[in-house]
């Protein structure tokens, strides 16, 4: 069964076609990869998939949801209930400690609670910096802060961009490992690349190239 | 920890940040408030000085111009004193269209041994005064006994004290209401106590210029005429002779501190216009800066589905308690300012200048304070509408 299932979409800056038709299905529990040079349109796509950008033309269904129909308080609504995102900067808000961070997201969602928020914390290994400031935490822990905001929701679709762009080879791998174990879990997983490294962790890669999809590849060498 | 907390937290964990903001918004409380209570003040001194004065006319000896203006007694307090023939007061009382005449006698102590203190004394009658008596009946319901005396509310003694001018003791009887002009820092006495310190003064040979007996002068004649008399009688009194007099038209006196007080009114009202503009425009500012630095914090906090109301609210609570916190500063510093350099403040105008009451500067105080945290969170609404408006994914790619 479909999670995310993207028909002939189109995304038109005047005259630029960021997107053109591009057509992408992603089941439920399966982990994808975007990738595609610079202005290929893949950022585009995550906006759109992200419920931060509709398309120009198309349907975008998540969770048999046409996305590209909804007005933006029910694409924040959507956004909230069902997608984790994270970014290549960690972004994470600079005067919150790591464990409030985890629970202003909990907020949006349902309630906060920290005990849940420190288990988050706990799993992506980086419990005993609870307490600390974005400051005083080394890119790789800022950036499996927000891997574990992503999660504390429970959400179907984690939608990374760039997760790895600026970690180091070790922190790299701590967040491949956890997308490994999201994966095994049966969480959806959408990441944007330009890493191959990164792309050949997925089970699928997606190519960009001008707004157009030029090439669907199933990786034989997944590991589980 | 819920989103509630966000904006006290954020003000807690940048003090830079909350402090020059802080500061901004004082500042822009400070003009607004002191501005006001400046203008206000003015205007009260000059109502107050209508009242003091009382009278349509004042005729003091023609001498008494070229060695102490008149009206700087009235207005800023400075000690004088000129005499002509009490005769001078029959005359003017039994002129057409003088509705009520009274003498006042004037007398300046010294600032020596003799003397408490350097002050105006004024002696007056209280049998035809109509300006003093008034005023002291505000706070004494007897009349004022022989060596007894009303002070100003400048003058520093208090009720049942007693001061010495030259050598005499004098019994403070009653403290005077401010007036806000030169009156404050004069006693006052009647033409009995008055002829006892004037033989004092003589004795300890203070030059008076005084021929005869102290009891036959006046320094100054106060009139009332009927309406629409005062010109003609002005005029008729100037032309009279022994002594040759001066006729200050009280109505001149206000006139020309109204002229003054309005150019000075009009530069302060300018100035806190100016003041308030510079400020909303750099509060606008500042507001829209700190929007563009923490354009990523508020793409994350939307990331995570927060709702645009949420984010004004965010905006909105943060900018108010900075306005709130920032404000009161601003009217306590202006407080801090006004209460105790009233005095100066009135030397450096050259204007009656009468302090609202308690319930006026309260008043002004809050509405300060509320225009202040509404220029604060309007200015932060500004910069909400526009980060709201702002396309997360862009922001959140940009790194910045």
């Amino acid at each position: 069964m479909s999670l995310l299932d993207i028909r002939n979409v189109s995304k038109i800056y005047g005259e630029l076609k960021a997107l053109d038709n591009v057509s992408i299905r992603v089941d439920q529990g399966e982990w994808v990869a975007i990738m595609g040079p610079s202005g290929s349109g893949k950022s585009t796509m995550m906006n759109i998939i992200g419920c931060m950008d509709k398309p120009t033309k198309g349907q975008v269904f998540l969770d048999g949801i046409d996305i590209a129909k909804e007005s933006s308080r029910r694409l924040t609504d959507i956004r909230r209930d069902k997608i984790g995102l994270i970014f290549q900067q960690f972004h994470m808000v600079n005067y919150l400690t790591a464990v409030e961070n985890v629970m202003v997201s909990q907020y949006y969602h349902s309630m906060p609670d920290e005990a849940e928020a420190l288990e988050a914390l706990e799993r992506v290994g980086v419990r005993e910096r609870a307490r600390h400031l974005p400051s005083q935490l080394s890119g790789g822990e800022q950036q499996r802060v927000c891997v574990a905001r992503a999660l504390i929701n429970h959400p179907e679709l984690i939608l990374a961009d760039e997760p790895t762009g600026n970690l180091d080879e070790t922190n790299e791998n701590i967040v491949l490992d956890l997308f490994r174990q999201l994966h095994r879990e049966g969480t959806t997983l959408i990441v944007v690349t330009h890493d191959p490294e990164v792309a050949e962790a997925a089970q699928r890669t997606i190519v960009l190239e001008h707004g157009r999809l030029v090439r669907e590849v199933v990786n034989e060498h997944f590991v589980e | 920890m819920t989103p509630r907390k966000l904006p006290m937290r954020n003000i807690l964990r940048h003090p830079g940040r909350t402090a020059s903001l802080t500061v901004l918004v004082a500042f822009l409380a400070l003009s607004l408030f002191s501005g006001s209570v400046i203008v206000m003040s003015l205007m009260s001194g000059l109502r107050s000085l209508e009242n003091r004065l009382g009278a349509d006319l004042i005729v003091v000896p023609a001498t008494s111009r070229g060695k102490i203006d008149p009206e700087k007694i009235y207005l800023q307090g400075t000690t004088g004193y000129y005499y002509m023939s009490a005769s001078k007061l029959d005359e003017v009382r039994a002129m057409e269209g003088v509705v009520q005449a009274s003498g006042q006698v004037f007398l300046a102590s010294l600032r020596a041994d003799c003397c408490s203190m350097p002050i105006q004394v004024i002696g007056f009658d209280p049998a035809t005064d109509f300006t003093i008596r008034p005023w002291i009946g505000e706070r004494m319901k007897t009349d004022l006994g022989k060596m007894e005396v009303a002070a100003g509310s400048r003058v520093n003694a208090g009720v049942n004290e007693t001061i010495r001018i030259y050598g005499q003791p004098c019994l403070v009887a009653a403290r005077l209401d401010e007036s806000g002009t030169g009156l404050d820092t004069a006693v006052y006495c009647t033409m009995e106590t008055m002829a006892e310190l004037l033989s004092a003064a003589r004795e300890m040979n203070h030059e008076l210029k005084i021929d005869g007996d102290p009891a036959g002068v006046v320094s100054a004649i106060y009139v009332k005429t009927h309406p629409g008399e005062a010109d003609r009688l002005a005029g008729e009194i100037r032309q009279t002779r022994s002594p040759k007099v001066t006729v200050i038209q009280t109505r001149t006196v206000t006139s020309d501190v109204e002229r003054s007080l309005g150019g000075v009114s009009h530069t302060i009202a300018v100035l806190i216009i100016c003041v308030w503009l510079l400020d909303l425009v750099l509060l606008t500012a500042a507001f829209l800066l700190l929007g563009g630095e923490r354009r990523r914090e508020f793409a994350v906090l939307r990331s995570l589905g927060m709702s645009r109301r949420d984010l004004a609210y965010l905006a909105l609570k943060e900018a108010a308690l900075i306005s709130f916190f920032g404000g009161m500063n601003g009217i306590f510093l202006g407080l801090l300012i006004l209460l105790p350099f009233s005095g100066l403040i009135e030397q450096a105008l050259g204007l009656p200048y009468l302090r609202p009451g308690w319930p006026t500067m309260l008043a002004l105080c809050a509405a300060s304070l509320a225009a202040v945290c509404a220029a604060g969170p309007g200015a932060a609404l500004l910069s909400a509408r526009k980060l709201s408006r702002a396309d997360i994914g862009t922001i959140m790619r940009e790194g910045t």
